[in-house]
């Protein structure tokens, strides 16, 4: 017998959202889903959430087991279950509960509809197909898995504390274009994507890598929109300037020189940008906390200098 | 009262083709009872079919007769024709809107061999086909937001008919329990099919027949519901899919004694017959106790393919058997079933998907379907794999702009708002007053394992005859259940118990038709009448409301090019 700690939620009866427990003996090969329906079957019709294909491709039954976002259909109950016999389920995160573990997707749609997720081809349509190398093919073959489940969205940890960040679903499907051999707008997408609430302001935790039930897994998405970015010189942002300075210092010293990297990331011409730092830099002063004035190379640094040629390669 | 100028119910393949006609020049809604990304077409995995010929030389002939002999000579061939001769413009259609296709190495569209076609002709996204046509529609219905508008999580309640005219249909907000009625010009149903009144199927579980029972209600028959197709590729207990696409690359099917046993089935074609024929050789092997470990469990033997092939071709198959049975296909067969996967049937159209109510073809002005909700019938007694995206697509564009010239030339015919309203509003209420000792979930387990049991891959008059009791006594006790969840928000139970009472009006329908048709054909079998017989039922079945029960008529089989042949394999 598991035990279903379960978040419930119904504003027809009450404001404030409680836990329910219920008993359920998890039969072998049941999955997350098939508990959840077992429980809404047999124990209580209330209980709700979305589900639909139950074979991991209509991207409906994501909820958070045990603090994590997952796709109930894609798990095998049991091994969820805790050292303590108990599964515990919550609605995603980043999203406004409607009902139990029902959320609102609307911020998570709006986010797909503001990267112009269409193809937009520079060039008329042959008579056939366009054609498409294999290896053109696999650069957005893992993006074009995403299920737009929205488990990546509910664990990112900067939307939690940024409204405004596109997410890791919107900007994998970005990827997708960006990427596409097919598409004329390139450039115009990375430039859309570089500025704030873009691929800059993830933080590269790789949560969302770690979410994701399908290999599209956002971040590595996001990391090659960034190189396009840069192979084709949109840097006039912070976000891409920080980038630069970052490999320039390391590839220079072998470690980070942590003066240059935040005026270098905001643009030495940038006066107002510059003086926004200065706050920051006097209390690091005050406190001891600022870095050596004098930059020091570390002692390998030769070696770290023949990576970069390799790589350069 | 919302108004529109088109509504279309479903957001599948077939109903976003529908809306991409339709927004060019008028207002469209489009609803779904999820979001149109978690359709069930996006479930679809081994690829669409078209005779583009990219890696071997192919024709619109060639995949005219294999779709009429797998069909087992069913098929309407007028519209055949034209849906195989759509087939490549369609295809390179989806390719240009920016859908994901696998590649050749000269960079055409891949294409793979399927079951019962002559030559390699499913075009295909690896092993999510379905999803990558979804998604790419769904990316133009964004593009096109000015003039569609998407109501997600909808429920379509009734069709609204007056006299021979569509005039709308009553809806209700999943989200709020809000009842409205919609008014257009014209309606098109895109609503899927009705898997789910089978215990084990392929299907979401938003496959239940509520477009085809609203029709139905309305008083239009159902044509060929007792063609049901069985996938020989089932998870064992679950049903969930394995593509075709797996023997499609050459994988093995394996009884109990390890025997590849289509060598006595199907000798020319082995497991790439048509689905019909292999999933009633599984059953006998299984029937004989040749299942492995005695159960009901074929293997779906992949090892030979070798990793780099599962991991390019079939990823998503690999990652299925891994998630939901510990089985990694790479080293261990995967123990399969037949499973419920497509309805042949559906609400009758001519070959542009305008609605008939009857043999004559007699219009249902405003009223059209496409996609497997509806019955063309290009797929006859049984559906090739590949050919219902297709089906959906060519259909779905075809219904869209029959609806769009409709709906130019007419006005918003009058609805009776309150009537209308008052009747759906009467079925929550019903519900929700109801007070019995009946439990729905018993009740939809019951129906699904006698369908199952009773209407499955091999049928026979007694069997079928206890199925119709059985379902007709569930009907009774399924209006004295009792509902947990009285509230209007977000009330997924009430919606389950809505559908349920769809499912069994389906199942009575498909019973009764199977009940009727006393031969063999296609994906119907009975083992009282093994052969074909062309003399009596070389004809698709209508399956007619009546107040006391059903009625059924018979529609001529439109011949053109091939005459009824034997089929063998």
């Amino acid at each position: 017998m598991a035990t279903f700690r379960i978040k419930r939620y119904n504003p027809e009866k009450q404001p404030e959202s409680y836990y329910e427990e219920f008993k359920l003996d998890i039969k072998d090969g049941m999955t997350l889903l098939d508990c959840m329906n077992e429980i809404k079957w047999t124990l209580d019709g209330s209980f709700t959430y979305r589900m639909s294909c139950r074979s991991a491709i209509c991207g409906s039954c994501a909820v958070k087991a045990n603090g994590h976002s997952l796709l109930a259909c894609q798990r095998q109950g049991a091994h969820l279950v805790k050292d303590d016999d108990t599964i515990v389920l919550e609605p995603l995160g980043n999203m406004k509960p409607i009902k139990d573990l029902a959320v609102d997707f609307k911020p998570f749609w709006d986010k797909i509809d503001k990267i112009n997720p269409y193809l937009q081809p520079n060039e008329k349509a042959p008579k056939e197909e366009r054609k498409q190398s294999p290896e053109q093919f696999r650069l957005i073959d893992d993006s074009s898995t995403c299920i737009m489940c929205g488990a990546c969205y509910s664990d990112c940890n900067v939307l939690e504390v940024d409204d405004n960040f596109l997410g890791p679903a919107a900007l994998a499907k970005a990827q997708r274009f960006v990427q596409d051999s097919r598409d004329g707008k390139t450039l115009e997408r990375v430039r859309d994507l570089s500025k704030p609430g873009g691929i800059w302001d993830c933080t590269h935790c790789a949560e969302c890598v770690e979410r994701c039930p399908k290999p599209a897994q956002p971040f590595h998405r996001i990391k090659e929109i960034m190189t396009v970015a840069l192979d084709q010189g949109v840097t006039n942002n912070n976000g891409a300037r920080h980038a630069l300075s970052f490999t320039k210092s390391v590839k220079s010293s072998g470690s980070l020189n942590e003066n240059i990297i935040p005026v270098e990331s905001v643009g030495i011409f940038n006066i107002k940008g510059l003086f926004d730092l200065l706050p920051v830099g006097l209390r690091m002063f005050f406190k001891g906390k600022n870095p050596p004035i004098f930059h020091k190379s570390i002692d390998d640094v030769e070696d770290v200098k023949r990576i970069y040629m390799e790589l350069d390669e | 009262m919302i108004k529109h100028d088109v509504v279309i119910v479903g957001s599948g393949l077939a109903g976003m083709r529908a809306a991409l006609e339709v927004c060019k020049d008028l207002d469209v809604a489009v609803l779904s009872k999820v979001y149109p990304t978690r359709s069930h077409s996006g479930a679809a995995q081994g690829g669409i079919a078209a005779s583009l010929g990219n890696s071997e030389p192919d024709s619109w002939e060639e995949h005219f007769y294999d779709t009429v002999k797998g069909g087992d000579f069913l098929n309407d061939q007028d519209a055949v024709e034209e849906f195989v001769k759509a087939a490549p413009s369609v295809i390179y259609e989806l390719e240009h809107l920016g859908c994901v296709f696998s590649r050749t190495p000269n960079g055409k569209i891949a294409q793979r061999s399927f079951g019962g076609h002559s030559k390699p002709r499913a075009c295909f996204s690896a092993d999510r086909t379905g999803h990558a046509i979804l998604h790419a529609l769904h990316e133009q219905l964004l593009k096109s937001a000015k003039s569609v508008k998407i109501y997600s999580e909808w429920y379509m309640h009734s069709l609204i008919l007056d006299g021979d005219r569509c005039s709308g249909i009553v809806v209700s907000d999943i989200r709020t329990g809000a009842v409205e009625v919609m008014q257009a010009r014209a309606v098109i149903f895109a609503t899927g099919g009705y898997g789910r009144v089978f215990n084990i199927t392929s299907n979401a579980f938003a496959g239940t027949a509520d477009g085809v029972m609203s029709a139905y209600r309305a008083g239009i028959p159902i044509e060929d519901a007792e063609f049901v197709q069985y996938h020989p590729s089932g998870l064992y207990r679950q049903g969930i899919l394995f593509s075709e696409a797996a023997r499609g690359e050459g994988g093995y099917l394996l009884n109990g004694k390890g025997e590849r046993f289509m060598e006595k089935y199907a000798p020319s074609r082995m497991e790439l017959a048509p689905r019909d024929i292999v999933a009633r050789a599984e059953q006998s092997e299984m029937d004989a106790g040749r299942g492995v470990d005695g159960k009901d469990i074929i293997h779906l033997d992949l090892r030979h393919l070798g990793k780099a092939r599962i991991m390019e071709r079939l990823p998503q198959i690999r990652q299925l058997g891994i998630d939901f049975i510990g089985v990694d296909c790479i080293t261990d067969p995967l123990p399969i079933q037949p499973t419920a996967h497509y309805s042949m049937g559906g609400i009758p159209v001519d070959k542009f998907g305008q609605v008939i109510s009857d043999a004559e073809g007699t219009p249902v002005k405003g009223f059209f379907a496409a996609g497997e909700c509806a019955c063309v019938s290009v797929h006859g007694a049984n559906r090739l794999g590949t050919n219902s995206l297709l089906d959906a697509v060519v259909f779905g564009e075809r219904a869209g702009k029959v609806a769009l010239e409709y709906a130019k030339t007419v006005s918003h015919a009058p609805v009776n708002e309150s009537h209308e309203k008052t009747k759906v509003l009467e079925l929550f209420e019903d519900i929700f007053q109801q007070d019995g000792g009946e439990c729905y979930n018993d009740i939809r387990n019951e129906m699904k394992t006698i369908m199952t049991e009773n209407c499955g891959v091999f049928r026979d008059a007694d069997r079928l005859k206890v199925c119709i009791e059985t379902i007709q006594n569930l009907r009774q006790r399924y209006k004295k259940g009792k509902v947990t969840d009285k509230g209007k928000v977000f009330n997924t139970e009430i919606y389950e118990i809505i559908e349920l009472g769809n499912m069994l009006g389906m199942a009575e329908v498909i019973a009764t038709a199977a009940l009727a048709r006393n031969e063999s054909r296609g994906g119907h079998h009975r083992t009282d009448f093994p052969k074909r017989d062309d003399q009596n039922f070389l004809k698709h079945s209508l399956v007619y409301p009546t107040d006391d029960g059903v009625e059924i008529k018979y529609k001529p089989v439109v011949i053109t090019k091939h005459q009824p042949a034997e089929r063998t394999y």
